[in-house]
C-alpha cells in the first residue's frame, strides 16, 4: 500500500483553490493513502474547506484514505467551526511551530 | 351594568355552549384536532372577555381551565372519560361564575367559591397547568412559556444553501454564520456538500455548501432573517420557530382582531413568517411551473409549509382564524340583536293593525263601496303579510332546544348506568320563540322520564333481544297550523296493569270500570302517580307528568301517550305554532260570534232541520259526532231552521260544531281571557271583530273532548245498568 504524504503551504482561500484542486486530485490519484499535512496553511476560508471535503468524498468514493495529519490553527478552528471534525475523522492535533 | 359587561354575559353563555357541545364530540372523536382547538379557543374567548370586563372569578378559573386544555391540546396528558367529565363540570362552574356575575346566580356565592376550590383542586390533577394565582385579581401578564421538554426545543432550526456565487462575490458563508453568533448561541451546525459534483465538474470557486443551525436566541424571526441579509437573493433560506415559540404564536394568532387578513398577512404579523419569505412563496405560487414545485393552485399554506418556513400546526391555526374571522362577519352580517320587548310591541301593533283593517273592510262592505272594498282589500292583505312576517321574526329553530338534550342524556345515562343514543330530527323546523321558552322544561320532564323508566339497562335490554344501546329520539315537524313534538324510546313500554293498579289504589279510578288502552296511558298524567319502584333523583316522585300536561295546556297545547309493550313508548306534543294571531273561521249562533280557528276547519256542510235533535250526523256515509254550540253554551232563543254544520279536525279526530250561521274566515289577535275564566272548557280566548265586537275564540280539542265524553257517558249507562 503507498502512502503518499503531501505538505501544502499556501492558503486554502478563494483566490488559490482552483490551483489546489488538481493537485490535490492528482495526489489521490497516486495513492492509497493520503495523508494531507495543512500545518503552515495560514488562511483557509469556506472554498477551501469545500475543496477538503470534496478531496475526502473523492478519496472515499475510491476506496482510498485521505486523512489530515497535520493541522494549522486556522483550518482546526475552521473545521471545528463547520462541526466537521467528526466527518473528516482525523484527531486533531496542531502542529508545533 | 355597563354595557360592555351586559355584551360579554351574553356572550359568554353562547361561547358556554359551544364550549360544551364540543366537549361532547370529543368525547365521541377523541382524536379531532379540530374539535380540540376549537373548544380552547372557545375557552380562552371566555378567557380574555372576562378579562376586558373585568370579571376576574371568571377569568381566573377559565385561565386554569384553559391551561389544563393547552396541556390536552399538545398531547401532554391524553383525553379520558373522567378528564371530560371534568371538563363539563367546569363548563358548568363557569357558567355559575358568568351567572353569579350578572347577580341571577341559583346558588350563594360561598357556595360557588367552594365549588369553584373543589374543581380547581381535581384541575390540578392534570398538571402543572392547574395551579392558580392565589389572589383572583392578579392578571397573567402575558403569554407563559412552557417548560422545555428535550434539547433543541428552544432552537430556532435554519436551513440555509448558499447560492453558488457568494464565494465569487467575496462573501464567505463563515461570516454570515459568526455573524449569526451575534444574534444568539449556536447549538449545533451541521456542514452539508450534498450539492457538489463529481470532481471534474466541481468548481472550486462556486460555493456548494449548505447548513443546518441550530440557534438558540431570544431575537425575532425577522432578525435572524436579516443576518442573511446580503445574501437573501442568493440562498435559499428556512428559518423554523422553536417549538416553545409554536405556542406564542398560536396563543398571538388567537389574540388578533377579528381583521380581514390573508393568511401569509396572520403569519407575519406574529412573527412566524418574514414577508420575503412570503413574498417568496407567493412568487412560486404565482409561477409553478417555473419553479417546478407547486402545481396550480396550491394554497399558501402548504407552500410555506413545504418550503419549511413555517410549521404546518402555524398553517392550521392561521387558516382556522380566517375561517371564524369569515364565519363572524357572516354571522354579523345576517343577524342582529333586538330586545325581545321590541318585538312583543311590533307584533301587539300587527294586531292592533289587523283589528283596525277589518274595521276599515266592514266599513267599506256596509257603505257598498266598490273603490273602498277593493283598496281595503288589497290592504288586508298586505296587512296579513306583514302579520306572517312579523311572526315570523319571533320564531326560532326548535334544534337549539334538542341539543341542550345532549348532555342530559349523556349525565344521565352516566348516572343511570344506561347506554342511550340521542336521534335528533326535525331540529329546523321553527316556533315561536315563546313557546320554546315554555317547551323546554317539559320536555326535559319528558326525556328524563324516558330515560329512567322507558328505556331499560343494557342488561335487560339484551336479554330482551333488543340492542344494549337504547335510542332515543326527538322529532319536530309542522302539521296543520301546529307544531308536533315527539319523544320516543325503544324501551319497556307502560305498563298497563300496574299504573291500573297504582291508580285504583290512589282512588284516582273505579276498580269496575273499564277502561281502554289510551284512557290507562292517560292516567299517568294525574297528579300524584308514579309507577316507579324507585324514586331516583331523576323521576319518580309523581310530580312532573301532571305539571308537564298543565305548561303544555297553558300553551294550548296537548300531550298524547303511544306505547307497546317491549316496543317502546311515543309522546307526542301539539302545540300552535304561535300564541298572538290565527287565522280564524268566524260563526254566529244566537247572534253572538264565535271564531273556530281555520286550521282546524275542514269543510262546512248545511245540516237539514230533520236532524236537529241528534248529537251525531252523516258526512257522507261516515257518522261524526255533532256539538251544537246553542246547547253547549246554553245560548237562548230559537234555533232557525237551516242550521250550518262546520266540520272540524284536531289530532286526528273528525267532528261537527253544529251553528246558526257562517261569516267567512278573518284574522283573529288573540287575547287571553281573565283568570276568573280559566276553567271554562272550551273556549280558548277571545278577539275583537272589526265592528268592535268582542267574539269569543273556541278550542276545539277541548269541544271535541266535550263532545266524546258526554257520548261515552251515555254509552257507558246501559253497560252500568246491566252489570
Amino acid at each position: 500500500m503507498s502512502v503518499i504524504r503531501r505538505a501544502f503551504t499556501e492558503d486554502f482561500t478563494i483566490y488559490r483553490v482552483a490551483e489546489i484542486k488538481p493537485d490535490l486530485l492528482e495526489v489521490i490519484a497516486a495513492g492509497e493513502r493520503i495523508e494531507l499535512d495543512l500545518a503552515q496553511v495560514e488562511r483557509i476560508d469556506s472554498a477551501g474547506c469545500q475543496l477538503l471535503m470534496l478531496a475526502k468524498r473523492e478519496a472515499s468514493a475510491a476506496g482510498k484514505t485521505l486523512a489530515i495529519v497535520a493541522h494549522s490553527p486556522a483550518v482546526q478552528s475552521l473545521i471545528e467551526f463547520y462541526n466537521l471534525a467528526a466527518w473528516f475523522g482525523d484527531p486533531l492535533v496542531v502542529a508545533a511551530q | 351594568m355597563d354595557e360592555l359587561k351586559q355584551v360579554f354575559l351574553q356572550e359568554s353563555n353562547e361561547q358556554l355552549d359551544a364550549l360544551e357541545a364540543l366537549l361532547l364530540e370529543l368525547e365521541a372523536r377523541p382524536d379531532d384536532e379540530t374539535t380540540l382547538n376549537g373548544i380552547f379557543r372557545a375557552a380562552h374567548t371566555i378567557k380574555g372577555a372576562a378579562g376586558m370586563v373585568e370579571c376576574a372569578a371568571v377569568e381566573s378559573f377559565a385561565h386554569v381551565v384553559e391551561n389544563v386544555l393547552d396541556r390536552l391540546r399538545n398531547h401532554e396528558i391524553a383525553v379520558s372519560t373522567e378528564l371530560a367529565a371534568l371538563m363539563l363540570a367546569c363548563t358548568d362552574q363557569l357558567r355559575l361564575l358568568v351567572a353569579d356575575e350578572a347577580g341571577v346566580a341559583d346558588l350563594a356565592t360561598e357556595e360557588i367559591q367552594a365549588r369553584t376550590a373543589q374543581l380547581l383542586a381535581r384541575l390540578g390533577e392534570f398538571g402543572p397547568g392547574g395551579q392558580v394565582a392565589a389572589s383572583p385579581k392578579v392578571v397573567d401578564p402575558g403569554v407563559q412559556r412552557m417548560p422545555g421538554r428535550h434539547a433543541g426545543h428552544n432552537c430556532w432550526h435554519i436551513s440555509v444553501r448558499f447560492g453558488a456565487d457568494v464565494l465569487r462575490q467575496g462573501m464567505d458563508p463563515e461570516n454570515f454564520l459568526r455573524f449569526l453568533e451575534t444574534v444568539g448561541n449556536i447549538r449545533h451546525i451541521e456542514t452539508l456538500a450534498d450539492g457538489m459534483p463529481a470532481a471534474a465538474a466541481m468548481d472550486p470557486e462556486l460555493c456548494y455548501l449548505g447548513f443546518e443551525i441550530a440557534l438558540e436566541s431570544a431575537a425575532d424571526k425577522q432578525a435572524i432573517e436579516d443576518v442573511f441579509a446580503f445574501v437573501r437573493d442568493e440562498c435559499r433560506l428556512a428559518i423554523l420557530p422553536p417549538d416553545s415559540k409554536v405556542g406564542d404564536y398560536l396563543e398571538l394568532i388567537d389574540s388578533l382582531p377579528e381583521d380581514s387578513l390573508r393568511l401569509g398577512e396572520i403569519l407575519v404579523q406574529v412573527g412566524a413568517l418574514t414577508a420575503d419569505e412570503l413574498a417568496e412563496g407567493l412568487r412560486a405560487q404565482a409561477a409553478p411551473a417555473s419553479a417546478g414545485s407547486a402545481p396550480e393552485g396550491t394554497p399558501i399554506g402548504e407552500i410555506l409549509v413545504a418550503r419549511q418556513v413555517v410549521q404546518p400546526e402555524l398553517v392550521a391555526a392561521a387558516v382556522a382564524k380566517q375561517t371564524q374571522v369569515s364565519e363572524k362577519k357572516a354571522h354579523d352580517a345576517k343577524l342582529i340583536r333586538v330586545p325581545a320587548d321590541k318585538l312583543d310591541h311590533l307584533i301587539n301593533l300587527v294586531g292592533e293593525l289587523v283589528i283596525a283593517g277589518a274595521a276599515t273592510s266592514l266599513l267599506a262592505h256596509t257603505r257598498r263601496d266598490g273603490e273602498l272594498i277593493e283598496s281595503s282589500s288589497l290592504l288586508t292583505r298586505l296587512v296579513e303579510e306583514i302579520r306572517d312576517a312579523s311572526l315570523q321574526l319571533r320564531t326560532v329553530q326548535i334544534g337549539e332546544t334538542f341539543n341542550r338534550f345532549q348532555r342530559l342524556v349523556r349525565d344521565a345515562c352516566k348516572d343511570l348506568g344506561k347506554d342511550v343514543e340521542l336521534v335528533i330530527s326535525g331540529g329546523e323546523t321553527e316556533l315561536d320563540k315563546s313557546i320554546v321558552e315554555k317547551i323546554g322544561d317539559p320536555l326535559m320532564h319528558l326525556v328524563r322520564n324516558s330515560l329512567d323508566h322507558g328505556i331499560e339497562s343494557p342488561a335487560v335490554r339484551e336479554a330482551a333481544g333488543k340492542s344494549p344501546r337504547g335510542t332515543l329520539s326527538l322529532n319536530a315537524y309542522h302539521d296543520a297550523g301546529n307544531i308536533v313534538i315527539e319523544v320516543a324510546d325503544d324501551g319497556a313500554g307502560l305498563n298497563r296493569e300496574r299504573i291500573l293498579a297504582k291508580a285504583i289504589e290512589r282512588g284516582l279510578v273505579d276498580p269496575d270500570v273499564h277502561l281502554s288502552d289510551r284512557e290507562v296511558y292517560d292516567l299517568i298524567f294525574a297528579p300524584g302517580l308514579s309507577t316507579a319502584e324507585q324514586v331516583t333523583n331523576l323521576s319518580g316522585r309523581g310530580v312532573g307528568m301532571d305539571v308537564v300536561r298543565r305548561n303544555l295546556q297553558a300553551l294550548r297545547g296537548t300531550i298524547n301517550v303511544d306505547s307497546h309493550p317491549g316496543q317502546g313508548t311515543r309522546l307526542t306534543l301539539r302545540l300552535p305554532l304561535t300564541l298572538a294571531i290565527i287565522d280564524g273561521f268566524l260563526v254566529v249562533s244566537a247572534n253572538r260570534s264565535y271564531v273556530i280557528p281555520l286550521d282546524a276547519v275542514v269543510e262546512c256542510i248545511e245540516r237539514p232541520v230533520t236532524e236537529h235533535d241528534r248529537n251525531y250526523f252523516n258526512l257522507r256515509g261516515q257518522v261524526l259526532p255533532a256539538v251544537c254550540l246553542r246547547e253547549s253554551f246554553k245560548l237562548p232563543g230559537e234555533r232557525p231552521t237551516r242550521e250550518s254544520v262546520v266540520v272540524v279536525q284536531y289530532a286526528g279526530q273528525r267532528a261537527g260544531i253544529v251553528v246558526d250561521r257562517l261569516a267567512g274566515e278573518l284574522q283573529a289577535v288573540i287575547k287571553p281571557l281573565g283568570a276568573i275564566f280559566r276553567h271554562l272548557q272550551g273556549i280558548g280566548g277571545s278577539t275583537i271583530l272589526g265592528s268592535g265586537e268582542v267574539a269569543l275564540i273556541l278550542d276545539v280539542s277541548a269541544l271535541i273532548k266535550i263532545s266524546g265524553q258526554a257520548e261515552q257517558r251515555l254509552l257507558a249507562r246501559p253497560e252500568q245498568r246491566s252489570a
